[in-house]
Parts: C-alpha cells; sequence; structure tokens
C-alpha cells in the first residue's frame, strides 16, 4: 500500500497539475512544454540512467510522432500531399469532430509505429555498445531529419502545417487547456509507469545490464529482449510527447521542430542528468529546474541562449556527473535509506 | 532515385575523380580524430567545428586581400593554440573519464563554437576563391577545379609530414609512447599533460589546415560541422586506430560514396546518406563482433 506521507505528495501534485492552467493562465503553453519536458527526460532515464545505454536517438521516437500524428490527422480526411503543397490548409478545413477524431488517431498511430519501429531496429542497434550506440544514436536522429526534409508528401524543406485547432470554439482558452491537459495526462500515465518499472523486477534487470551486461548475460538474463523492450517503452512515450507537441506548435519542420537534435535532442539527455540519472525524481525535478532556467534567461541573452546551453551543458557534464540527486545522496545517505558503516568507511579510506 | 549516372560513363569518372580528392581531405580530419581518440581515448564531437572555425580563418584571410591558400599555413599555427587553449579549460577533465562524459562535454563545445561562429561571421554559404582555375579532361566531359587538385596534394604533405613528425621527434615519441600506456610513459619521465596538450593542439590544427582547403574547395556554413566530425569518425571506425594507409582508403571510400549517393539519391539526400551509412557500418561491425566467441573476463 501507499504510504500516508506519498499519498499526500502525489495527491497535492495531481491538483497543483490540475489546476495550474487556471492559477498561471498566461503561461498555458509553457506549462505544457514542461510536461513534454518531462516525459522525455524520464523515458531517457529508462535508457541513459537505468540500462546505461546514453542514447541521443530518442528524438528519432519524438520527431517520427509529431510527422504521424499531423498526417493521420489530415490523411483521415483529406489528400495528404495536397495539404503539404503551399497554402493547401487554407483549402481544406476540420470540423471540430474531424479534428478531434484525427488526432485521437493521429496519437495511437504515433505511440504504436515509433514502438514497432524501435522494436524492429532495437536487435540491431543495441547491440552496440558504450560510445558506439551514443554515436550510432545520434547518427539515426539526424539521418531521420535529413531524410524527412527531402520527403515532398511530408511537405520536405518547407515544413508542414499541422490542422489549425477548429474555429467553430469560440472560446480562445479552449486550444491552451485542450492541450495541456493532453500533455498533463501524457505525463501522468508516463509517470504511473516508470514509478511501476522501478518496483519490478524489469528495473533490476535494467540496473543488471548497466553495470555488467557480460555478468547478466552469464547470469541467464536475456539482455536483448529486455534492452528491446526498454526502448520500446520510452519510442512509445516519446511519439506521443511528440504528436502532442506537433498539435500545439502547429508547424513541422524536418530538422528544427521534429528531429530537433540540437534542441529536443540534447535538452533530454541534459535534464536527466542535471536531476540525476538512474532515479525515478531526478528527471522530473531536472526537467522542472531547466525548464524554469530557461524561459527564466532566454529572453534575457537573447541571441546567447545556445552559447549559454553549450556552456551549461560542459559544467553540468564535468562538474556535476551524477546530478543533483546524486548530490543529494552523498550529502544526506540516510535519507535515501542508505546505511553507512563508519567503521567500514574509515577502513576504505585508508586504503587508498 | 536518378540512374543517369550509369548511362554515361564520364559522369562516372567525374564522380569518382571528385570523391577521392575529396575524401583525401576527409581522411586528413580522420587521422586527427584517431591521435586524439588514440592517445587520449576521448571521441571529440567539436571536430568538424575546429574544421569549420579553421576554414573561417582562412575566409577571413581571404576577405582582407590575402590568398586564401596562405590559410593552410596560418590556419595550423592559429588552430593549434586554439585547441591548446580548449585542452586547458575543458578536456583536460574529460580525459580519464566515461567516454559518453567526453562525446557530451565535447558536443556542448560544439554547440558554442557553432553559435559564436554565427556571431562572428553569419549565416551565409561562403566560400574562398582560390580562382586556381579547372582542368578539363576528356574532351571536356569531366571538369575538375584546380583547388580540389590542390587541396589533396597539400593533405597528403601535411599528412606525411606528420608521420614522419611522429616518429622521428622527441614530441612524436612521447605521443606514441603515452598512446601505448600512459603510466608507464609518466614513470619513465614523460610529462602525460604536456603531450596531452599537444596532442589536441595537432589534431586542432590539422583540422585548421583540413578547413583551410575546405574554404576554397566546397562551402562554409557555421552549422555543417557535425557531417565532418561524423565522417571522420566512420573513417575511424573502418580503418582502426593508428592505421595510415587504411584511413587513406577508406576517406577515399567514403569520398566516393558521397560522390555517387549525390547523384543516384540526389543532392538533398546527401548529409542523410551519410549519417545512414555510419548506422549501417556500425551495425555490421556489431554483428561481425558479435560471431566472435566470447568469454567473461
Amino acid at each position: 500500500m501507499m504510504k500516508q506521507k506519498d499519498l499526500i505528495l502525489y495527491s497535492g501534485l495531481i491538483i497543483l497539475g490540475l489546476a495550474a492552467p487556471y492559477l498561471f493562465s498566461a503561461f498555458k503553453v509553457q506549462l505544457t512544454y514542461l510536461c513534454v519536458l518531462i516525459v522525455l527526460a524520464m523515458t531517457w532515464n529508462l535508457q541513459g540512467g537505468e540500462m546505461g545505454y546514453n542514447t541521443f536517438g530518442n528524438i528519432l521516437f519524438y520527431g517520427l510522432g509529431m510527422y504521424l500524428t499531423a498526417s493521420v490527422q489530415v490523411g483521415m480526411f483529406f489528400p495528404l500531399a495536397e495539404w503539404t503543397e503551399s497554402g493547401g490548409e487554407k483549402t481544406f478545413v476540420h470540423t471540430t469532430a474531424q479534428y478531434f477524431q484525427g488526432i485521437g488517431v493521429g496519437l495511437l498511430v504515433s505511440a504504436i509505429i515509433p514502438a514497432i519501429i524501435a522494436g524492429a531496429i532495437g536487435y540491431a542497434i543495441l547491440g552496440l555498445r558504450g560510445h558506439y550506440f551514443a554515436i550510432c544514436t545520434l547518427g539515426l536522429g539526424i539521418a531521420a531529419g535529413e531524410i524527412a526534409g527531402g520527403i515532398e508528401i511530408i511537405g520536405a524543406g518547407q515544413g508542414f502545417t499541422t490542422p489549425p485547432f477548429p474555429a467553430e470554439i469560440v472560446d480562445t482558452e479552449a486550444r491552451g487547456k485542450f492541450f495541456y491537459f493532453l500533455s498533463f495526462a501524457l505525463l501522468i500515465g508516463t509517470f504511473v509507469f516508470v514509478k511501476y518499472i522501478y518496483g519490478s523486477r524489469f528495473k533490476l534487470i535494467l540496473n543488471a545490464i548497466r553495470d555488467n551486461e557480460d555478468k547478466a548475460e552469464a547470469m541467464g538474463i536475456q539482455t536483448m529482449k529486455y534492452k528491446i523492450t526498454g526502448w520500446m517503452c520510452s519510442a512509445f512515450f516519446c511519439g506521443l510527447a511528440g504528436g502532442i507537441m506537433g498539435g500545439l506548435i502547429g508547424y513541422i519542420d524536418s530538422t528544427d521542430v521534429a528531429f530537433d537534435g540540437r534542441e529536443m535532442g540534447v535538452f533530454m539527455v541534459l535534464m536527466a542528468i542535471l536531476g540525476g540519472k538512474g532515479t525515478l525524481w531526478g528527471p522530473v525535478i531536472g526537467a522542472t529546474l531547466f525548464h524554469f532556467f530557461k524561459e527564466g534567461l532566454w529572453t534575457l541573452i537573447l541571441g546567447w541562449q545556445y552559447v549559454a546551453l553549450g556552456v551549461l551543458i560542459v559544467v553540468i557534464v564535468i562538474y556535476f556527473p551524477e546530478g543533483l540527486m546524486g548530490w543529494l545522496r552523498e550529502k544526506y545517505p540516510e535519507r535515501f535509506g542508505e546505511v553507512i558503516d563508519e567503521k567500514d568507511r574509515k577502513a576504505q579510506v585508508e586504503l587508498k | 532515385m536518378d540512374f543517369l549516372i550509369f548511362k554515361a560513363p564520364m559522369l562516372m569518372v567525374q564522380a569518382s575523380l571528385d570523391g577521392i580528392l575529396l575524401g583525401i581531405l576527409f581522411a586528413l580530419i580522420a587521422y586527427g580524430m584517431a591521435l586524439q581518440w588514440g592517445v587520449m581515448n576521448i571521441i571529440n564531437i567539436a571536430q568538424g567545428d575546429l574544421v569549420i572555425l579553421g576554414g573561417y580563418i582562412a575566409y577571413t584571410m581571404y576577405l582582407a586581400g590575402i590568398h586564401p591558400a596562405w590559410g593552410v599555413i596560418v590556419s595550423p599555427i592559429i588552430m593549434y593554440f586554439v585547441g591548446v587553449l580548449l585542452y586547458k579549460l575543458v578536456i583536460n577533465k574529460v580525459v580519464d573519464r566515461d567516454l559518453f562524459i567526453s562525446i557530451l562535454a565535447t558536443f556542448g563545445i560544439a554547440i558554442v563554437f557553432q553559435q559564436l561562429m554565427n556571431f562572428i561571421f553569419g549565416a551565409d554559404v561562403v566560400v574562398a576563391q582560390s580562382e586556381y582555375g579547372t582542368t578539363m579532361l576528356f574532351d571536356n566531359s569531366v571538369t575538375l577545379p584546380n583547388s580540389k587538385i590542390f587541396s589533396a596534394f597539400i593533405s597528403v604533405l601535411y599528412a606525411v609530414a606528420l608521420v614522419i613528425y611522429m616518429k622521428k621527434s622527441r614530441l612524436g615519441r612521447a605521443i606514441r609512447a603515452t598512446a601505448q600506456n600512459a603510466r608507464a610513459a609518466k614513470i619513465l619521465g614523460v610529462d602525460t599533460e604536456k603531450v596531452y596538450a599537444a596532442t589536441f593542439g595537432i589534431n586542432a590544427a590539422l583540422c585548421g589546415i583540413a578547413g583551410a582547403l575546405i574554404s576554397i574547395t566546397l562551402t562554409l556554413h557555421p552549422y555543417v560541422g557535425l557531417p565532418y566530425t561524423v565522417r571522420s569518425f566512420m573513417i575511424v571506425i573502418v580503418a582502426g586506430l593508428g592505421n595510415l594507409p587504411a584511413v587513406a582508403l577508406s576517406g577515399m571510400g567514403l569520398g566516393l560514396f558521397e560522390e555517387f549517393a549525390d547523384y543516384i539519391l540526389g543532392t538533398e539526400f546527401r548529409i542523410g546518406a551519410v549519417f545512414m551509412l555510419l548506422v549501417f557500418i556500425l551495425v555490421y561491425r556489431r554483428f561481425k563482433l558479435s560471431k566472435k566467441r566470447e568469454y567473461l573476463k
């Protein structure tokens, strides 16, 4: 059973989340971003933190989800090729019902197809170890962006305008609320799922793979099966996150929005490391801190934001590789349920 | 898809020559990559951005009225100090650590470099005119810019010079000793810290030369660094560390692949093809390695 303290914490957070768009009405888009960022950081953490496979490739599923949702939403009712030609979105107008049906089916597709793709390429890609895996997934993400930028039917280099929110709904707040609650639901779903994983044997297997894959295999664990399953889970949620983001932004560009390795692809790694990889709450805290930092600073240092981002990456990676949670753990080990034997520690120090 | 190239043999000759000359240039960058990977055990994502920075140095000279070909002498000297500075600031903290940390840290450096170059030199595609003219071959059906021949020649020259330097000089021997066993080298009195700084400096200087050559043969843009990193990474994986003839050969192979992909798939898929090739090479390597019998150490 859930402890009472946890119950208060979770219900408090859910109430805060539900009330947020009414309390901070002007920041609905930012709050939606925050939810999506947390989802991305948490799913990255499943690979990078728990499994020890530092991927740059989750952006692939995010971008795929974005294109899939928009394509399905348009393609269900109108010819896709004519839509993506210049000005196509002005000739065809979604009715309210069509819009919501489209986005519903689109999100479903954008969750399932990336998961299938992750499963299909998983056997080949997840056999790579360490830095080869990191570089390979980096290549995958960028290749996907470059290739998507050359395909005519999804807008090629000029981009893809996603269906505008139905004009029949007069409430100007509705669009922001709709996307916020969609992303909040996704966030809750992801959190519950990841928390479930944290309590399961699956997480222990992932950790065994991280700590020593050969030994895990020697213990009789079919590591490849678990690695692929883990990646498919990430792909599922990344695809959904991408689908929501595509609808929110309203415009998909192959390299700047969808397969945006320079922003989202780095952000998800950075947020997880900032908060502390390999912990449940680390990515959540990391993403929240990062988002506040980014939104607070981005406008102040206009033009210099990428320089600041680059410096931030270097500083975090070199000086805080364990992240915030790791630092707290070092400082207050008792809080994390770790017992330190003073005698043993002294002996360790003397040995060094 | 366009298979015109297979119908016209002259196009094939054109693509092959272009590819080989370009490949020699890639091999030079890859040599720097192999050097730092072998000696310091880091993977430098900012490699391509160092190349582009070297190119912009030559371009600045061109704007100042000096012939950009002089860049192949000036650019490596400046880039050597950039490299040493970078080592002192960041790289020395990632040398002995997990490779992923070096990947991420240099990724951060790459972003900073891209943006600074964007501020200083603008976001336009630029090229430094060398005005070397072109050579016509086979009844004018194959055109070959002299600047490409010049760049291949300079690349070979520098590569040979570096190999001799690494074999004969005191620093070269110290670098090789550190690559073999850093701890033993330290015990025998090699200042490994200095060796690392010099290695990174030499790597940056190589990037500077390559960049200066790219500024006259191809084009420069602040954000095109990453493909060069990936190309050099690919060449190093295929050729292995410290095998120079193999580096040269796989460089040329990559050049050929790119030119043919350009003709067959179209220019818009060129970079995509490079990155897909990277994925294929890594996956192929993974399946090849997995066939070997493994045992638990």
